[in-house]
């Protein structure tokens, strides 16, 4: 009753090609917007704004970026971390040596990264699977490795350690929190409609035809080459993206231990977690990886009484562990896939079937 | 079929929201702090690799404090409460463990410790916004020592540069003078890592001055096979070898330079390389390795005498009372003592009460804690004294040399002084181009009080 899909006609392509084609789709996006946009900004505090929902819009669009490659495409990639530590260190560069603008900063770290991705993913062809997997590895190892031993990456520092300029949008000093959760917001829109249109269209319906079997994907005439490049191109672009927002928007300073190999295991948790091939997924993994720890610690903390401490600090990584065992054995599919039954579900209460 | 997927998503959908109620009650009960009582956090790691320091530290520091409340019923009267938040050393998680410690009770958070170089990068600019003194005591950013760029910042006792300078004037000592340096052959064995390769251009400048010729060797991170680099050695044989590591990769030096039999008396390691987690797993190999430390160790101080008596006799001891007196543990103290000494200062200038961030970094400025006063508080020969300015956010502390003897580490030298004239200009130039990047003009003459 809720989703009704009858009576809706599309009349025209036009409208039966739009992202959102049932109403209630594209009012419950719209409401989103409104809340994330309007609500959010006027009634969240520093504490929320700044180390919840920044840092989980940050890591949605890093997820979002590997689920492109993983989800779509069916590339493994150990090395999403190291993606986000160039585009943090290109965008740091442009600001620095460049004074550009900010928003192209942030693409421009995109395209190296994307550059950097694509000379990573030439042996893909050849390879496969766990094969491809430790080649991005390598990718992780030898990006840290970059950063560390030559201070020209991050202007001379002897640390290795980037300090990230102010920034200015067409006169907007973009400095409190609230500012930043803004901009990361505005970013993380364009790029997740962005991949959602491109997963629709031919490039889309390529790579998933590649990860169902690439075989059978070359015989009807998807060249592999191409498309598992552009996957790995648009992936880091994206990764890129993401952590140039998290230098600028969340870190203020940084070295390259923020992007050590641990990242990318989570940024791989995020994705299967949420969902492998949705664009949802990647919100949801990331709030999952992300924001759950910290709800679960903050409740802990609530029950901490001297001599218990150090059970409880340990708790969190117990409970957290048992909930990704209890996720995954109720919902093998991810998070994503749970709200899509939901939806069947809403399509036919009050009836069962 | 049907019917299981229905059950599944029962499950899941009950479970989502109910964990979320609970942290949302949880937020609403957490540590409750009176308007009288000075609130401090404590930002810890008692999981994750790094879990003996974390709790180690963070546990002789909450023991402090509470060795105050409970034999002189708090600072100055006012009572010490304290709440802690898991960092697990994740820089993410230690800039959420800050945002949401800071506003607690009345006049906000006056310190943290992050206790991470990572966490405290990061939190530069926001403890700068927020005007709450970081307190990176032995760890963090070196060039942060300029409080003339970084005002908020405070590297305290002394910083990396500083030690590796100490650390040539202890080896200058056991040659025989500052001239017998020449000639000499040191290998900088450290992690291919931002902490790492942070000491490579001040031994480099301190090798040109002195004449001795430094080799630098990179270990790639976590260090745990290093028996290439270790040939190395035996092909370079130097005369010291300097022990820059973190972790585990700081235990396995020690065995390879057994297995080359190069001197472990000739092992120099930094401070994060000098605890009893680092040495006791190599076994008969560590013994007479020597390394830097910034505090005594083991129980011998009237303070820590009273810690056992007041906090440990009452059973209210945060870790186990074995550990009192390790080199971690007493870190901690170092930690509680400069912090407290601070809020005394403070107290001396805005009264008796709880107090904030700005207030705490007028005194954190303005520290100086006397032989005397360091005999008063029961600790002589566990902290140097220290006095801090405007200018300076170091306070000149000096270091010590330590040596393991196969169960515990013996103290084998006098206070060392760094040279500090040869940091200064260094952490002059590095400061001053982080006020380029950021846009900072480098403040003129100290903030005023409030």
């Amino acid at each position: 009753m809720i989703f009704r899909e009858n009576g809706q006609y599309a009349a025209t392509y036009a409208k039966d090609m739009r992202i959102f084609r049932l109403r209630e789709d594209r009012v419950a996006v719209a409401v989103l917007l409104v809340v994330a946009f309007v609500v959010v900004p006027l009634v969240a505090n520093d504490y929320w704004l700044s180390s919840i929902f920044t840092l989980f819009l940050i890591f949605s669009l890093a997820a979002l970026g590997l689920n492109l490659l993983t989800g779509y495409c069916g590339q493994l990639s150990l090395g999403h971390a190291a993606f986000m530590a160039v585009g943090a260190y290109a965008a740091f560069n442009f600001a620095v040596r460049l004074e550009t603008p900010v928003l192209f900063n942030f693409i421009g770290a995109g395209l190296v990264t994307a550059a950097a991705g694509f000379v990573f993913a030439l042996p893909s062809l050849r390879i496969k699977g766990f094969y491809l997997a430790v080649t991005t590895l390598s990718a992780q190892f030898f990006i840290e490795w970059l950063f560390v031993s030559f201070s020209w990456f991050s202007a001379g520092s002897m640390m290795g350690a980037i300090d990230t300029p102010p920034m200015r949008i067409l006169g907007w000093a973009v400095e409190t929190p609230r500012d930043k959760y803004l901009l990361t917001l505005g970013v993380v829109t364009v790029l997740a409609l962005l991949a959602k249109n491109l997963t629709r269209g031919e490039i889309g319906r390529s790579w998933m035809a590649i990860r169902d079997l690439d075989v059978a994907a070359e015989i009807m005439g998807v060249r592999l080459f191409p498309y598992k490049l552009l996957a790995f191109a648009v992936s880091s672009f994206y990764a890129g993206v993401a952590g140039a927002l998290y230098a600028f928007c969340y870190l203020g300073s940084v070295e390259v231990t923020a992007f050590e190999l641990a990242l990318s295991f989570r940024l791989l948790g995020m994705v299967i977690i949420g969902g492998l091939g949705t664009i949802m997924g990647s919100f949801l993994g990331a709030g999952f990886i992300v924001l759950l720890p910290i709800f679960i610690s903050i409740t802990v903390a609530a029950f901490a009484t001297r001599g218990l401490t150090d059970f409880l600090s340990n708790l969190e990584l117990i409970v957290f562990g048992g909930l990704i065992i209890f996720f995954l054995i109720v919902e093998p599919y991810g998070l994503a896939r749970l709200w899509h039954t939901t939806k069947e579900k809403l399509r036919l209460w009050p009836f069962p079937y | 079929m049907i019917r299981a997927l229905h059950m599944r998503l029962l499950y899941s959908l009950a479970l989502l929201p109910s964990a979320l109620l609970l942290a949302l009650a949880g937020s609403a009960v957490a540590v409750d702090v009176q308007d009288d009582e000075q609130f401090v956090p404590i930002l810890i790691y008692r999981t994750g690799p790094f879990a003996a320091g974390g709790s180690g530290i963070m546990g002789g520091f909450e023991d402090y404090m509470s060795l105050l409340n409970e034999r002189d019923g708090g600072l100055d009267g006012v009572k010490l409460v304290w709440e802690e938040c898991e960092t697990a050393y994740n820089t993410d998680r230690g800039i959420e463990c800050y945002e949401r410690l800071k506003n607690k009770g009345k006049y906000g958070a006056p310190v943290m410790h992050p206790l991470s170089t990572g966490i405290t990068y990061a939190l530069i600019e926001r403890a700068t916004r927020d005007k709450i003194p970081i307190v990176s005591l032995g760890y963090g950013r070196t060039d942060a020592t300029d409080g003339t760029v970084f005002p908020y910042i405070f590297p305290l006792i002394t910083n990396y540069w500083s030690q590796s300078t100490a650390k040539i004037r202890y080896i200058a000592s056991r040659e025989g003078g500052e001239d017998k340096l020449k000639g000499l052959k040191i290998v900088n064995l450290h992690l291919k890592h931002p902490y790492g390769i942070e000491t490579i251009p001040i031994l480099d400048v301190m090798a040109e001055k002195f004449g001795f010729e430094v080799t630098h060797l990179p270990v790639p991170w976590p260090g745990i096979d290093q028996k290439s680099l270790w040939l190395l050695i035996k092909r370079i044989k130097p005369d010291w070898v300097i022990n820059r590591n973190w972790g585990v990769s700081c235990t396995v030096p020690l065995r390879e330079a057994a297995r080359i039999g190069f001197s472990r008396e000739k092992i120099l390691g930094v401070w994060w390389c000098g605890s009893e987690e680092d040495v006791v797993p190599a076994g008969k190999a560590a013994i007479g390795y020597i390394s830097t430390n910034f505090h005594g160790v083991g129980r011998d101080f009237p303070v820590i005498q009273d810690i056992l008596e007041h906090v440990y006799g009452k059973m209210m001891g945060n870790i186990s009372s074995t550990r009192v007196g390790s080199v971690y543990y007493n870190r901690g103290i170092i930690f509680g003592i400069v912090t407290m000494e601070a809020m005394r200062l403070a107290h001396t200038k805005y009264g008796n009460r709880p107090i904030g961030g700005q207030e705490m970094q007028w005194a954190l400025e303005n520290l100086d804690i006397t032989e005397s006063r360091i005999e008063e508080i029961g600790a002589t020969g566990l902290i140097s004294p220290l006095k801090t300015s405007w200018r300076d956010h170091e306070g000149g502390g000096k270091v010590l040399i330590q040596q393991w003897n196969g169960t515990k580490w013996v103290r084998i030298s006098d206070w060392i002084e760094p040279y500090a004239d040869l940091v200064r200009d260094m952490i002059k130039k590095s400061a001053a181009k982080y006020a380029k990047d950021k846009g900072i003009t480098p403040r003129t003459k100290p903030e005023e009080g409030i």
